[in-house]
């Protein structure tokens, strides 16, 4: 589903949409199985060159071994894995294009930082005044300066982190995997490493693939998102879409939260579908696949719920009565949690615009919930 | 609730029946103590028979039982009593070449025997710590196997082995690769058999430890960086693996040096090893001084590769964390 208003970050780059485009990686109908459990399951993806691609997921999902089948450290129990139309299979990892970054680091011991980002560079041939200028560059970018002569053992947790992926990009691979690259930086760090990825992928043209369990960097750095689950993809979009549009409640529910109404579809227009659940009638005007008389479910993200004491002033827009159940409080937003006098309980983020609203709601208070025809979709899955 | 107490100030709560202090002594002394033990043993039986021996060795050699002249007994002025030192023995020990002969042949022997057994023990090793983990508990116990039965019938088991119309004889000839039995006994080839058999569990379990605490994913990293299975072997494994490749060798040449066994049932008598001159100075010639000679100037060879070895193993316990 590609909505013309959801558009990928990068103004104009969308192979994805384009037929034409030839995939740069390819699994298709990829299988792995360690004994009888399947760790990725009859999965096909494409991959486009320049693309800054996400996997999420949870934890045991396969994101890792997919990586690793890429890098060559995993044959595939069936499918096959196309790099710019080449098969990989029986290729062993030093002749791939591709580099890895370990969840688990994987640094060398017996070598001080520097020796570690610079062992692939070595491992090239490649002159040693060009060794030590990039060796340089990777520990400006990963903020290490001061550690090169370390050894792994003497530095933190984020520091070996960043060592290692000083070490996988040094080589400038046409790929880069990148297994839950910065998972173990404080905020700030991460957030100014995730703006430094993306502009060293935009400026050497390079081809990301990131795992991350981490949503909010997905969405911030990704041109397109894989959604895994039990070794097999929920969804690839683009972050607004996968927000916006996702394909099933699972997506909707995995990313970011939602709050999801059952109902009965009782009338399907071209454009438009109405919704009987209980106790709410809902008005769409993204139907999606719904088909009358079915049952589906839909999905609307809190920030777009309006929370009021009184009724809406629009008879026509979606709207039930509660009473506030919960509140959380957390600066920026205030979480309200409401039960509806159905018995569902509807989460609303209203944005702390002012430093005190002018008509507080409290714990016990009834409450009008109330949103537009189009600021939910609808999910048939 | 725990209350923050400045260091040094003790609030005894009530359920203590002792005072804070006694129980602080005690807890020092039973810690002093776990230390203490060992120390003590190491005077017992090591320090003060080794300072016997080196005592004997200053002495002259005398048919008396013991057959050794007095030194540094009574109450003697020191002056009279060093006096009494002698050098004669360790002036004998250069006079004559047969011990340094003895001192470089076991020295030689130790080391080429310490590098086969490295050769045959670092595979060996590698191919335990990569098992599958399910295996390597008796994997590890096949190796270790062979000490439940005696070292000396394991040694005396090979005379049966390599002597001229011995099993390895009987089958070489009988599968037709050989028509003329091998004469293996009593040559160098025996004793390096010998040594590198009976030591070398010691190679590898050093070499495993070192090995099965490597991280596989290093090789992987390796591999990804642009190293074949090969060039990853030496650049990643063979280096971490140094610790236990120093230790292996140490444990393995360390007690070769010294070996009288082995080059007495296999060597047969033209063997010169420094173990066994030792005997027979002891035991044949009876002269204790020399013979206790013969053993300090070992322990003094020995002191430099003891050194190395106490290094590998405390470079290793860091590398551990
Ligand atoms: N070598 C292996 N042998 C057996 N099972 C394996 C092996 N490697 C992975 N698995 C299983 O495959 C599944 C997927 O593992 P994988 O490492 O790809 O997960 P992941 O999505 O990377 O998880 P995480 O986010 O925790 O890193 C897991 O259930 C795991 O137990
Ligand atoms: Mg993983």
């Amino acid at each position: 589903m590609a909505l013309q208003s959801l558009n990928s970050i990068r103004r104009g780059f969308e192979p994805w949409n384009d037929p034409a485009a030839r995939p740069y990686i390819h699994f298709d109908r990829v299988t792995k199985k360690f004994g009888d459990f399947a760790a990725v399951n009859d999965l096909s993806l494409t991959i486009f060159e320049r693309e800054f691609f996400a996997l999420l997921g949870a934890s045991g999902c396969g994101k890792s071994t997919l990586l690793r089948m890429l890098a060559g450290f995993e044959e595939p129990t069936s499918g096959r894995i196309l790099l710019d139309g080449q098969d990989l299979r029986g290729v062993p990892p030093y002749r791939r294009p591709v580099n890895m970054m370990f969840q688990s680091y994987a640094l060398f011991p017996h070598m001080t930082v520097e020796k570690n980002i610079a062992f692939g560079l070595k491992q090239d041939g490649m002159p040693a005044a060009d060794i030590a200028a990039r060796v340089a560059e990777m520990l400006r970018l990963v903020k290490l300066e001061e550690f090169a002569k370390r050894k792994p053992h003497q530095l933190s947790g984020g520091q070996r982190q960043r060592v290692a992926l000083a070490r996988s990009v040094a080589k400038r691979p046409k790929v880069l995997l990148l297994d839950e690259p910065l998972g173990a930086l404080d905020k700030k760090l991460r957030e100014e490493t995730q703006f430094e990825l993306m502009d060293l992928q935009q400026d050497l043209g390079l081809t990301f693939l990131v795992v991350t369990h981490d949503q909010e960097e997905a969405m911030t750095m990704a041109d397109r998102i894989a959604i895994l689950d039990k070794g097999e993809v929920m969804q690839v979009a683009t972050p607004p879409e996968i927000y916006e549009a996702p394909g099933s409640r699972f997506v909707a529910d995995f990313v970011g939260s939602v709050n999801l109404f059952q109902g009965q579809v009782t009338r399907r227009d071209a454009g438009r579908a109405e919704i009987a659940g209980p106790g709410l009638v809902i008005h769409t005007a993204n139907p999606g696949d719904a088909e009358q008389g079915k049952t589906v479910h839909y999905a609307i993200r809190p920030e777009k719920i309006r929370l009021s004491s009184f009724p809406p002033e629009n008879a026509r827009a979606n709207a039930a009565q509660g009473e506030i159940y919960d509140i959380a409080y957390l600066g920026d937003v205030t979480i309200y949690n409401v039960k509806l006098d159905s018995g569902q309980i509807v989460k609303s983020t209203v944005i702390n615009s002012q430093r005190s609203a002018d008509d507080p709601l409290t714990w016990g208070d009834r409450a009008w919930i109330a949103f537009q025809p189009d600021s939910g979709v609808v999910l048939t899955r | 609730m725990t209350i923050p107490v400045a260091p040094g100030t003790d609030i005894p709560t009530k359920n203590e029946s002792r005072p804070v202090w006694s129980r602080g002594i005690l807890r020092a002394l039973s810690s002093r103590l776990v230390i203490l033990v060992p120390y003590l043993w190491l005077l017992a039986f090591f320090l003060v028979p080794f300072a016997i021996v080196v005592k004997i060795s200053f002495s002259q050699t005398t048919l008396a039982i013991p057959p050794y002249t007095p030194v540094l007994e009574g109450v003697g002025s020191l002056w009279q009593n060093l006096r009494e030192f002698s050098f004669d023995n360790y002036l004998w020990l250069t006079q004559d070449a047969l011990y340094f002969n003895a001192y470089v042949t076991s020295v030689v022997i130790a080391a080429v025997s310490t590098v086969l057994a490295l050769l045959v023990g670092y595979p060996l090793a590698y191919g335990v710590a990569r098992a599958p983990s399910a295996l390597r508990p008796l994997l590890l116990m096949l190796v270790i196997l062979p000490f439940w039965t005696s070292f000396l019938i394991r040694v005396y088991a090979w005379i049966g082995i390599l002597k001229p119309e011995g099993l390895l004889n009987q089958f070489l000839m009988a599968i037709g690769l050989i028509d003329q039995p091998l004469l293996i006994m009593n040559t160098y080839t025996a004793i390096f058999i010998g040594i590198v058999y009976s030591y070398l569990p010691f190679m590898v379990l050093p070499l495993y430890a070192a090995l099965e605490k490597m991280d596989y994913s290093l090789i992987e990293a390796a591999q990804d960086l642009g190293c074949t299975r090969s060039s990853a072997f030496w650049k990643i494994t063979f280096p971490l693996s140094r610790p236990g490749i120093i230790a292996g060798c140490m444990l393995v040449f360390i007690p070769a040096v010294g070996e009288f066994v082995i080059p007495d049932l296999l060597g047969g008598s033209q063997t010169l090893m420094i173990g066994k001159t030792l005997w027979n100075e002891f035991f044949a010639n009876r002269d204790w001084p020399v013979s206790s000679a013969v053993a300090v100037i070992l322990l003094l060879l020995l002191v430099v590769p003891i050194m190395i070895f106490q290094q590998a193993q405390a470079r290793q316990q860091e590398q551990g964390r």
